[in-house]
């Protein structure tokens, strides 16, 4: 919050950003320190943060199952709830690539939700892409001290373009070392669906993802997308690793301290 | 919830418990890719966009005027001395075939690569009627002997060892046990030598057909193409109808992209061109030249805005080696002449979503594959509109998902249409989780679906107080800190 002289002497209070958030099913249910981080952080940059009670989620799991009959109801759910101008910050490259990507496809033919995702569009914003090019920040005032590496969630690098941004900000965590694992790139085996469809192909593709992590020997795994983590913890639990996985944003409001498990 | 498992399901799980198999998988498909990435280093990244955009405007363009083409190049076989014939489907294609070896009183053939006559099953034919056919793409050759589909769209029999070749050849060329390699191509060298002498006819695929000249184009690292349209008195080129392009030009743009896509070459060891019969003066060429242009099924993707990009494809097999599962189950698993990313669009469309539905929901939508394609298909948006097809069936398919999935999306749905129901549901969740939830922590859970995911992986408890709650009861209420 900048402090302006005015010309009477008074200190004058610039509005402060605005964001609105879609914390996503996964994280509302099943992860809610996530949310709660984000909120943190945000707040500890100055951002007026807001939570619309009535969200519930973006439609993606019926999307990509092949029901868009029954996605699209949830998908016009969130589209009403978020009229307006404020940005909307998704701390999960998939659900906003289901905004930004594929409710064009999924609303091809509802001209009047159509209009609304184009206004939708251009506000919405993962996480990481909202710190970085909305806010102009990498150094949110957290520290940390060990190891990190960094997996690209699909949708995040391949749909919305975003890989550096993410890096940036984990550098810019005060004791990090960021160390990047061969495959950073390289699909977890999630995919929604697909992990319980073919769950012999999807770990499959996630020991391999899991032997990059501690071929990195990394303390953390990092991710900006929930359903990643989830895949990934739930065999790094199993094996005993010796990584750990985290969602950026509880990374990102760290305060001291590191490793202690 | 049954265990039964489908098709693919069968075939991916052998793939995936088969250790040698992953091996080779492993290291065939590291060495691929190291190849790709260091052909494509050969020239800026711009330079190489630019090529990938020119390559799709072509292809673009060539399938939007497709009937002017196909006429096209008509009449510059015809002019070269040629004869063109279009095929409807793999039936029509293989009485074209049988009845020129019929008149030309063809007992043997030899075959250059060709996709599109796995489709047509053309050896199977040619065999019931009493004529050799001998592959000769080393690759071909190999899973010839094996009797086996194809294995990758460029490297037939890439899941094969030395070891597993070399009993081939003791088995059906009687050579000597080795696992050298340059002997095991020696052998096969020598013998498809005397097939190539012996053949009466000389049959090839296509990589591209060029309407303005009526010229097929072939790219080899054995020289097979050569020799295959040289040496016999006919030849017949097999061409999928999207094989065309324009001019001349236009494959020098094709030709930077394929090799170093496919192979991480920056040029294949022979590129033919070949067009008509020999002419008066030549010393070499057929007496008679044929191309059979094929439809079987392409006309319908062509006319389907959503899918005719598919039809772009050059067979690089770039996205195969890219695709996390690919690499895990190989190309068998797939059980279609084209496999991997591409294979799992082009076979539901030419074989029906009846036969071939599965296919587009066994990929995790990790979109590497559209990174790749030379020509930029959106292999990933294709895959989710046949998942929808798939569920809502079309003019040609009834809805093929399972009442159970059925039932449970229509209930996720009404339930996560509004915040009440979620909230409810979640509540009732936390409570009927409690024998099963250790710690946040589920190991065990006999519901649809998740029990699969706990087979081999935790999972998280639904939380005692959702984000919606703390935002309600504390979040909303703190004060921000500011900077």
């Amino acid at each position: 919050m900048r402090r302006r002289r005015s010309r009477g002497g008074q200190p004058k209070v610039e509005p402060k950003l605005k964001a609105s958030l879609f914390v996503t099913c996964l994280i509302d249910q099943l992860y809610p320190s996530v949310g709660e981080a984000m909120v943190k952080v945000l707040r500890r940059l100055g951002v007026e943060v807001s939570f619309l009670a009535d969200q519930t989620c973006c439609g993606q799991p019926a999307f990509n199952a092949g029901f868009w009959h029954e996605a699209a109801p949830v998908a016009r759910h969130f589209l009403e709830l978020f009229q307006g101008d404020q940005p909307v910050v998704v701390p999960s490259g998939s659900c906003a690539a289901m905004v930004k990507s594929f409710y064009p496809q999924l609303f091809k033919d509802d001209p009047e939700a159509l209009a609304m995702t184009e206004s939708l569009r251009e506000r919405t914003y993962e996480f990481s892409e909202f710190l970085v090019k909305v806010l102009n920040v990498t150094d949110v005032g957290a520290s940390f001290a060990g190891r990190v590496t960094y997996h690209d969630a699909c949708h995040l690098l391949r749909e919305l373009g975003v890989s550096e941004e993410p890096r940036q900000l984990i550098r810019g965590v005060h004791g990090v070392e960021l160390v990047e694992m061969s495959g950073a790139e390289a699909c977890c085996g999630f995919g929604g669906l697909f992990s319980v469809k073919y769950p012999h192909i999807s770990t499959a593709i996630l020991d391999e993802k899991l032997s990059a992590i501690d071929g990195a020997a990394a303390d953390v795994v990092v991710a900006n997308d929930m359903g990643c983590l989830m895949h990934m913890a739930g065999a790094m639990g199993r094996r005993g690793m010796r990584a750990r996985p985290m969602h950026l944003a509880e990374l990102l409001a760290q305060e001291g301290g590191g490793v202690t498990w | 919830m049954t265990a039964k498992r489908s098709r693919f399901g069968e075939a991916s799980a052998q793939a995936v418990a088969d250790a040698r198999l992953q091996r080779t998988l492993g290291h065939v498909m590291h060495h691929f890719n190291d190849a790709r990435t260091t052909a494509i280093q050969e020239m800026t990244e711009e330079t190489w966009e630019q090529l990938r955009e020119r390559a799709r405007a072509i292809k673009a363009h060539t399938l939007e005027h497709l009937d002017y083409y196909l006429e096209l190049v008509d009449r510059a076989v015809r002019r070269n001395g040629g004869h063109v014939h279009f095929a409807r489907d793999a039936q029509e294609a293989n009485a074209i075939v049988l009845a020129i070896a019929r008149r030309h009183e063809v007992k043997r053939v030899i075959k250059g690569k060709s996709m599109v006559s796995e489709e047509m099953g053309l050896n199977h034919v040619l065999e019931a009627a009493g004529i050799e056919a001998v592959e000769t793409d080393l690759g071909e050759y190999i899973i010839q002997l094996a009797r086996e589909k194809p294995f990758h769209i460029i490297a037939p029999a890439m899941h094969k060892t030395r070891h597993q070749v070399s009993e081939l050849f003791q088995k059906w060329l009687k050579s000597a046990p080795t696992e050298d390699i340059r002997e095991l191509c020696k052998t096969a060298r020598e013998t498809l030598r005397e097939k190539f002498a012996a053949a009466d006819m000389g049959i090839t695929g296509a990589n591209f057909v060029v309407a303005e000249t009526g010229t097929v184009v072939l790219v080899t690292n054995e020289g097979n193409g050569r020799m295959t349209t040289a040496m016999p008195r006919v030849h017949v080129a097999l061409a999928g109808m999207e094989k065309m392009v324009p001019a001349l030009e236009d494959v020098a743009v094709f030709l930077r992209l394929l090799p170093r896509s496919a192979t991480g070459q920056t040029i294949t060891s022979y590129v033919t061109l070949v067009g008509g019969p020999r002419a008066p003066g030549e010393m070499d060429g057929p007496e008679e030249f044929h191309l059979v242009i094929v439809d079987n099924g392409r006309l319908e993707m062509l006319k389907d805005p959503e899918f005719r990009e598919a039809l772009y494809c050059i067979r690089c097999g770039a996205c195969s080696n890219v695709c996390p599962v690919y690499q895990k189950v190989g190309g068998h698993a797939y059980g279609g002449v084209y496999s991997g990313p591409i294979g799992a669009v082009v076979t539901p469309m030419l074989d029906g979503l009846r036969q071939a539905g599965e296919l587009p929901f066994a990929s995790s939508l990790c979109g590497a594959c559209r990174d790749v394609c030379p020509v930029k298909i959106d292999i990933p948006r294709m895959l989710l509109r046949l998942r929808e097809r798939s569920v809502e069936g079309d003019s040609s398919t009834e809805r093929s998902a399972s009442r159970m999935d059925r039932l449970l999306f229509r209930r996720w749905s009404a339930v996560m249409r509004t915040r009440k129901a979620l909230e409810r549901y979640s509540r009732v969740a936390r409570m009927l989780q409690r024998p099963w939830a250790r710690k946040g922590t589920i190991r065990r859970l006999p519901l649809p679906w998740v029990s699969r995911w706990v087979r081999q992986r935790d999972l998280p408890a639904v939380a005692k107080r959702s984000f919606r709650e703390r935002w309600e009861e504390e979040l909303s209420r703190q004060e921000s800190p500011g900077p």
